[in-house]
């Protein structure tokens, strides 16, 4: 009935409800372009820290970005928002830290150096990943058919429990871990990089290539695909649902997994609720991006690294971070509710 | 066994193909609630049956089960000889039985064409596939004038046309229908009884369930009259369309 009134007052006049949102959506309009004219300024007259800044959150945008991913694909599969997501990768930081320092003694850019670093990225993926999958299997699989509290609830849980190993391994406070590049870095011309951005962007950029392979193009991305929109007609035209979803637990945790080990190397301090500080970015980007949608995670997680880089360096600085990350969940949530590239599509009845 | 026999018989002898599909006394409960009271049901080779009665007479449920989607109770679902009532789901889709659902259940975010494609998930013999994408898109020319669409922008008929032509796909030996004709204008109904036929006449088995029980009626070779989860009555189709209790009870005659 309303939406007949307000088709038909289009033609006619604005209603005051219309002509707030109007106001309201022009100020934001404003708010945005003057933001990103203050950067494009910053762009102009300090080109050289501006790209410096700008490679620094094209690190932290990968990491996001990983870590979201694991996020939207198990929401878009089962609508879980797995709280215990941003915990398994700091579980993989400190598996990292422990393989390469503690074991393996592994600090200085050698040949062998960077090869125990693959092995840790191996490591912390499977480990990661298997360990996601086993809660799958153990605790959500089981509590598919109650009402979505019950696994949530569970998840919070899985957090805890994740935490707590956390402080076993690593200790309740901040721990620093060498690393093997440090924060050498190299000068492209005036701006300054660091070797530890090369080292994220050439590990992440071929998975988030390989995920978009997996999903598009072979037969378990197809079964993700129509698991994720239909379980039901999925399992009709003979997808094993059940191992598609462990599958994509697998492939969310491996993909945190990864980024615990870049983190480490790339930042070289961890502690027991990193997770929850990450997760909670990571989150948001997906939401940026339209939570289910994998290529919106990636182009979430980018702008929120970018984003925080340069809140950091040109706008309100540091102690902002936080605030500025959750100031965009909230506009996103209440101008653009299914985030920048989620459709809400038309299902006929 | 007991549903079988407190079922009155309407029919003169059955047509002598082989047996496809047995379902011996099935049960089917939703919680604490019985959905289906012990069924038991023939389709034979090359056959259209169909499961007619008023909503919630259990006849979803009934082919839900035969899917593998729920488990029922008690009883059996035999398969071309198999028992397959324990079966996995995409174990009872390998065995050759395909599914088109009540609402359609097509993927909405899939193209046309992907859609179709996930209709022959299990199978790997590219030129068979090919060639049923063909047919299929010659059954419903309509589909192949959208075959790039995203299939949640399809018509409620087109999206209808979608799911069977999905649902054969699999190139199934036996093909449960479920509700095709539902919410569809009276000329697409037409269209999907006839194609109805056609795919029975091109050699595919058919269990059809319907609300709409006079066209059900009118191309089936059998028929089971579904009443509150139970076998009210059942017999070759010509003679149930004649008999008075159907008529009065579901034609609205």
């Amino acid at each position: 009935m309303s939406q007949a009134t307000a088709t038909v007052s289009v033609t006619a006049k604005r209603t005051p409800a219309e002509t707030r949102a109007l106001i309201i959506r022009g100020t934001s309009y404003v708010l945005l372009a003057v933001t990103a004219l203050w950067i494009l300024y910053k762009a102009f007259t300090q080109p050289a820290d501006f790209f410096t800044v700008g490679f620094l959150g094209l690190k932290f945008g990968a990491l996001y970005a990983l870590v979201a991913l694991g996020y939207t694909m198990v929401y878009g599969i089962i609508e879980l928002i797995n709280f215990s997501h941003g915990d398994l990768f700091m579980l993989a930081t400190v598996v990292s830290g422990l393989i390469m320092v503690s074991w393996l003694a592994r600090t200085d850019p050698t040949v062998t150096g960077f090869l125990v670093m693959i092995g840790a990225l191996l490591v912390a993926m499977v480990l990661a990943g298997s360990v996601n999958t086993l809660a799958e299997r153990v605790a959500y699989r089981r509590l598919r058919r109650a009402p979505k509290l019950a696994p949530l609830i569970t998840a919070v849980g899985l957090s805890f429990i994740y935490q707590s190993v956390g402080i076993q391994m690593n200790g309740s406070g901040q721990r620093n871990w060498s690393t093997l590049l440090g924060d050498r870095s190299f000068s492209l011309g005036p701006v300054k990089v660091q070797w530890s951005v090369i080292v994220v962007l050439t590990v992440t950029i071929p998975l988030l290539l390989a995920m978009t392979y997996l999903i598009n193009r072979t037969r378990q991305g197809k079964a993700m695909r129509a698991t994720a929109q239909d379980q039901d007609a999925a399992r009709l035209m003979g997808v094993d649902v059940d191992r598609t979803i462990a599958f994509t637990f697998a492939l969310g945790g491996a993909l945190a997994g990864a980024a615990g080990m870049l983190w480490l190397q790339s930042i070289g301090t961890t502690r027991y609720d990193l997770g929850f500080q990450l997760g909670l970015i990571a989150f948001t980007s997906a939401v940026l991006g339209g939570i289910g949608n994998l290529n919106g995670a990636v182009l979430g997680g980018f702008l929120i690294g970018i984003i925080q880089a340069l809140n950091e360096a040109f706008l309100l600085g540091n102690a902002w971070s936080q605030t500025v990350v959750f100031t965009i969940l909230i506009m996103v949530m209440v101008f653009k509710p299914e985030g920048l590239l989620g459709k809400p599509t038309t299902e006929k009845v | 066994m007991s549903a079988q026999s407190s079922t009155s018989q309407t029919g003169e002898a059955r047509g002598t193909g082989e047996i496809l599909l047995k379902i011996d006394d099935l049960q089917v409960y939703y919680g604490a609630i019985a959905a289906v009271k012990g069924i038991s049901l023939e389709v034979r080779q090359g056959e259209i049956v169909t499961l007619i009665g008023s909503n919630g007479a259990g006849k979803s449920t009934t082919l839900r089960t035969i899917s593998g989607l729920i488990k029922p109770r008690q009883g059996s679902v035999t398969f071309a000889g198999k028992n397959v009532t324990t079966m996995s789901g995409h174990g009872i889709v390998e065995a050759g039985i395909c599914h088109s659902p009540e609402g359609r259940r097509i993927f909405p975010r899939m193209t046309v064409d992907e859609n179709l494609d996930m209709g022959a998930f299990l199978r790997n013999d590219k030129d068979g596939i090919a060639e049923d994408r063909e047919h299929v898109l010659e059954l419903f020319p309509r589909l192949r004038e959208r075959i790039a669409q995203k299939a949640g922008t399809l018509s409620g008929g087109e999206q209808q046309m979608l799911a069977v032509a999905r649902a054969m796909m699999g190139r199934p030996k036996l093909l449960l229908l479920d509700e095709p004709s539902m919410g569809l204008a009276p000329v697409l109904v037409d269209l999907i009884f006839d194609t109805i036929q056609t795919i029975r006449d091109q050699g595919t088995t058919i269990l059809l369930v319907e609300q709409n029980a006079l066209a059900a009626l009118g191309i089936a070779d059998y028929a089971y009259v579904l009443e509150s989860g139970a076998l009210k009555l059942q017999g070759s189709a010509r003679r149930l369309a004649e008999d008075d209790e159907v008529t009065r009870a579901y034609l609205g005659g």
